[in-house]
């Protein structure tokens, strides 16, 4: 058993990790350490070989392996230490995290952790879908690591589930790799995935997307043969008689992604059962003081740019608690989603002022009214063009001091 | 000869669909469009589709088995499947990289593919 002592220790070396990092040395901490279970930096973007990526943080559109090197070459240039093949299994009392690598086991003791695990995709058991277990039934991520990092092609006729943004760029990749892209079938009736994937993955190669449609049954012995489809009805429920069968060897799965918390789950932090990652305060802090979180293991961020903008305040706040040892702070109000609104967070907020927000509405609709209100007084109104799952949105709002008298609470509405 | 096509917008979240009528040298938004952005892009939509290309091409010798890749700038829409057939013929020796030209003037369109990933040798 090893023992390191670190000012700030951060799990995960994906771009929220490695943001947070950057921005705490340069809020004047130093002695960061920095774990991830890969042999590489920059978790997923490797990966992801298509551009879009830092439209909004550089000016410039860039792809995956660019943004993740963007930011490796800053975490070097700081000298910050990096331990990869490095897996953290635990985190006990007085933050000590709990890792196991190549030399043994380790036990390091930080002032400040960041927990930055990212996410994970849902499988074929999270949906449910009936049918046989034949080889051939990917998630659209894994597939993606196949093609982009291992050049192997995971097979010909290929349908994808879910509209999701992964699902739609990994069939213009099979297309571009000459794969028989087939469809994507969207439950929903709209695509979840950004508009312009729709455009540029979907349309210009003229793959057809079935929308209000599901799979209903898996076919195969040794490998997947066919895949039936159906229309659903607004239940959710497949209509009779509208089952049409597709001759394929793979099917991809994009039904989502989960926050990674087993490891936050080994200390008593509370989790936000909508999100599913950390609830948190303005700071980014877990309801374990001194632990921080940020990235997709909080909420699911559509946009690499906004999920490294808030990082880097995760990382900026992990060094101030750090400088500044702040006494525990139990007055709070807290957030609530109301009509509309999936989400939002934070889930709470220590202090008055001005706050930036983020939130994911239930369903798309337009011209909206965003408006936060406590059981007495409305405190913001704003009007909105477009709102769609598909955007998280981020506002600011200024939240008044009388807020804080009885520990009261606000919600927040979206209204058309 | 006067062509009509709707265009999704892709500007914001909205996604209008817009009728664009065009006759090759100019294009006109006729419905669907909410704002002036819209109707440049249907426009230059319309005319002169182009898109970045991003794959992957063959290391030898690399860490990684792949060098990803992108056209520095956008190339037409339907020049795409040139530019990937030569993508998929090129194999190229680590190290690599990002930013290094690996295909010069890819389908004859002036425009090379460059590396977006750093590769180094693999060790023996």
């Amino acid at each position: 058993m090893k023992h390191t002592m670190a000012d700030i220790a951060i799990i995960g070396a994906g771009p929220a990790g490695l943001a947070a990092a950057v921005a705490a040395y340069d809020t004047g901490i130093h002695n960061i350490l920095i774990l991830d279970r890969n042999n590489w930096l920059g978790g997923i973007l490797p990966q992801c070989i298509h551009d879009g990526f830092g439209i909004e943080e550089t000016g410039t559109s860039m792809t995956g392996p660019e943004y993740a090197e963007m930011y490796t070459d800053m975490v070097k240039k700081r000298n910050i230490p990096t331990w990869q093949e490095t897996m953290a299994l635990k985190i006990t009392k007085n933050n000590t995290i709990h890792a196991i690598n190549k030399e043994g086991l380790h036990h390091i003791k930080a002032q400040s952790i960041i927990l930055a695990m990212g996410c994970r995709e849902k499988t074929r058991w999270n949906a449910l879908i009936p049918g046989t277990r034949p080889s051939g039934i990917y998630t659209a991520g894994a597939a993606q690591a196949f093609i982009n990092l291992y050049n192997i092609i995971p097979g010909n006729k290929i349908l994808v589930l879910g509209s999701g943004d992964v699902g739609l760029i990994m069939a213009r990749r099979l297309k571009f790799e000459g794969a028989d892209v087939l469809g994507v079938v969207e439950l929903l009736p709209y695509a979840s995935g950004l508009p312009r994937n729709v455009v540029q993955c979907l349309d210009d190669y003229d793959i057809p997307l079935y929308l209000n449609h599901t799979v209903t049954n898996i076919q195969g012995k040794e490998r997947l043969t066919h895949v039936t489809i159906a229309l659903i009805n607004k239940n959710g429920e497949p209509v009779a008689n509208t089952e049409s069968t597709i001759q394929c060897d793979t099917l991809l799965l994009s039904l989502g992604l989960i926050p990674e918390n087993e490891l936050t789950k080994t200390i008593d932090i509370q989790l936000d059962t909508i999100t599913g990652g950390s609830i948190v305060n303005e700071h980014f802090e877990t309801t374990m003081s001194g632990i921080f979180t940020c990235g997709n293991c909080l909420q699911v961020y559509d946009t690499v740019d906004l999920l490294a903008k808030n990082a880097k305040r995760a990382g900026i706040a992990a060094a101030h608690h750090v400088l500044e040892k702040p006494p525990e702070n139990k007055q709070k109000i807290c957030v609530r989603a109301g009509k509309n609104v999936q989400y939002v967070i934070p889930q709470t907020i220590q202090k008055p002022g001005l706050h930036t927000l983020t939130l994911r509405v239930k369903k798309p609709c337009g011209p909206v009214q965003l408006y936060l209100k406590t059981d007495k007084q409305i405190i913001s109104k704003k009007k909105i063009r477009w709102v769609n799952p598909a955007n998280m949105l981020e506002f600011q709002v200024r939240i008044p001091e009388n807020l804080f008298k009885d520990n009261r609470s606000f919600e927040v509405n979206i209204d058309d | 000869m006067t062509k009509e096509q709707e265009i999704t917008c892709i500007i914001c979240p909205i996604g209008c669909k817009i009728i664009v009528q065009s006759d090759g040298t100019t294009a006109e938004a006729i419905t669907g469009h909410r704002c002036k952005q819209g109707i440049i892009y249907a426009q230059t939509e319309a005319l002169d589709p182009r898109r970045m290309l991003t794959s992957s091409i063959l290391v030898h010798n690399g860490t990684w088995p792949l060098v990803s890749v992108k056209t520095i700038k956008s190339i037409p829409k339907e020049k795409i499947f040139s530019a990937l057939k030569e993508i998929q013929k090129t194999v190229v020796d680590a190290p690599i990289k990002r930013g290094d030209v690996l295909i010069h003037n890819v389908a004859h369109l002036y425009i090379d593919i460059v590396a977006t990933k750093t590769i180094s040798i693999k060790k023996k």
